[in-house]
């Protein structure tokens, strides 16, 4: 099974390191192959900011994303510039708190900034949270793969605060869900 | 045990070249390659290596070429702009056998052009820039992996043959992430150290004369004027100058057999990709999504030299496509091999070909 995953906000949201993490989580603890790639340009700061990662059981051979299936959208630039054409059948993950527009395809609303600035305390967690929601959302790695990758991946002395950043996100979905 | 990462190419090729006993970092930062340096920067004073930045690329290739020749595996990594300044010292490397390692992550040119996408068109560039006649090694990475290990591979033969070698990269391989395997320890082969008594620019059979260390001893003049077996300035000797730049082509040429790193696909196909670094992927596409047709591709991990005996792993070739990011540099070299017709597949603009351009291609070609 092939996932294409995208990610987009503004420079600064972590929107790079989610995919990172996202990817890591594939490849190294679910045993699966992952191509993590990024829009990058010399003026990315503040502006629009595009990530990626292909997750797939078969090796991935051409790197690029064709056709997300997943999509994390955490502001209104992002959703219109990378989020406004998802597909009828993608599903997309949106921070509530900085995306007005909402797509044709289904999508699961989370406060990622509201629920980091405020419960948290951090709003620097949000990427965080909304990687907990969207793992829960597709189930595209396992709790426990993504769990270990935030661990590896974020700074040290800040474990325990992004954990419960990725189970607030996992929490958020999971309660809606009936 | 070896480690298993998720790592960007980058970050992969400067850990190739730890791997391979990389002593000595000179850089300036430039996109899309900076992150090489970062990596240096963090890894190696730990390990008792020297990381300088220095103040422009000419002057960064000029102290790899010092640090060399004080017997230290010595790299430095850049792009485009960059990649220009330093043709000058890079012939130095060349007429004075300087074992080096230049990681080229290849962005849009010409000029500044784009910083943030990738190009392969410094293919020629790196085999001809700097003046005068000469030959040098370039490997092209098409994955992650193939960043640390051709990285650490370049280490390898630059110090076996005594010549700059070319990591020639580029900026999609370098910045994404896929699994990376590093392993325990790599092979890689030592300079052979100067005989006692020998002259510093006597070479036997393959050409290549052993490496008079630094403070070990040798008395040794270096000069990037044509010189003697001694090292001292002949630049007015005419078979002299011939016999020596001959020597340097020869060395590099003589050994293409030796070098050759190449994976062969389909060969008795009609129709064959020739490709290197990440369109490579492009063309892996292809052939995966036609199963029942037999497309060859023949994919080169060592560009330079030229491994042009590789052609004829397709004896039923009726066509070579050549998918590259530039406008056919290495077709062209081709073309001089084969009476096969070849097409080139040029793609600018920063993105890879899309797998249908290169259906598109093979169709037309058919």
């Amino acid at each position: 099974m092939r996932h294409e995953v995208r990610f987009s906000g503004f420079g600064g949201q972590g929107i790079i390191l989610a995919a990172v993490i996202l990817g890591r989580a594939a490849a190294l603890y679910d045993g699966k192959h992952a191509v993590q790639t990024q829009v990058y340009g010399p003026e990315a700061r503040g502006g629009a900011s595009m990530s990626a990662v292909i997750i797939d059981d078969e090796p991935i051979l051409y790197p690029e994303v064709t056709v997300p299936d997943i999509y994390v959208i955490m502001s209104q630039e992002g959703f219109e510039r990378y989020g406004a054409k998802a597909p009828a059948e993608a599903v997309m993950v949106i921070d509530s708190d900085m995306v007005e527009a909402r797509p044709a395809c289904r999508f699961v609303e989370v406060k990622a900034t509201s629920e980091a600035r405020i419960t948290l305390g951090k709003v620097i967690v949000a990427n965080i949270v909304m990687l907990g929601a969207v793992v829960a959302t597709t189930g595209v790695v396992s709790d426990a793969a993504i769990e270990k990758a935030v661990l590896d991946s974020v700074p040290k002395g800040t474990e325990k605060l992004n954990l419960a950043a990725l189970r607030k996100g996992m929490e958020l979905v999971r309660v809606k869900k009936p | 045990m070896s480690r298993v990462e998720f790592m960007q190419g980058n970050t992969a090729c400067a850990e190739g070249a730890l791997a391979a006993g990389c002593g000595f970092f000179a850089g300036y930062p430039i996109t899309p390659s900076t992150e090489v340096a970062e990596h240096m920067a963090a890894k190696l004073p730990k390990r008792k290596g020297v990381f300088v930045q220095m103040e422009d690329e000419i002057a960064s290739i000029a102290a790899v070429i010092g640090a060399s020749w004080t017997g230290a595996r010595a790299m430095t990594a850049t792009s485009g702009p960059g990649f220009s300044l330093m043709m000058e010292n890079l012939g130095y490397a060349v007429m004075t056998e300087t074992p080096c390692v230049v990681v080229n992550i290849q962005r849009g040119g010409p000029s500044t052009g784009q910083p943030t996408l990738g190009a392969q068109g410094d293919m020629l560039q790196c085999r001809f820039g700097s003046h005068g006649d000469y030959s040098i090694i370039a490997l092209s990475p098409s994955s992650v992996q193939e960043m640390f290990e051709l990285t650490a591979k370049a280490f390898s033969l630059s110090e076996r043959y005594r010549v700059p070698a070319f990591l020639m990269g580029d900026e999609i391989i370098g910045h994404m992430r896929e699994r990376l395997t590093i392993p325990d320890s790599v092979e890689v082969a030592a300079r052979r150290r100067l005989e006692p008594g020998t002259l510093p620019y006597t070479a036997g059979e393959d050409g290549i004369p052993g490496f008079p260390t630094f403070g070990q001893g040798y008395g040794v003049h270096v000069t990037g004027l044509t010189h003697d077996e001694r090292g001292y300035p002949a630049a007015t000797n005419p078979r002299l100058h011939e016999k020596l730049v001959m020597r340097l082509v020869h060395k590099v040429e003589s050994a293409r057999k030796e070098m050759a790193d190449y994976v062969v696909t389909n060969p008795g196909a009609e129709q064959v990709f020739i490709s290197y670094g990440a369109p490579a992927r492009s063309v892996f596409q292809l052939l995966h999504d036609r199963p029942g047709e037999e497309i060859g591709h023949l994919r080169l991990r060592v560009v330079w030299p030229f491994p042009e005996f590789a052609l004829g792993e397709f004896p039923d070739a009726k066509t070579f496509l050549v998918p590259e990011m530039n406008l056919g540099q290495v077709a062209r070299e081709i073309q001089r091999h084969t009476d096969v017709p070849v097409i080139p597949v040029p793609r600018l603009g920063g993105d890879l070909h899309p797998p249908a351009m290169l259906a598109k291609a093979l169709e037309a070609s058919r």
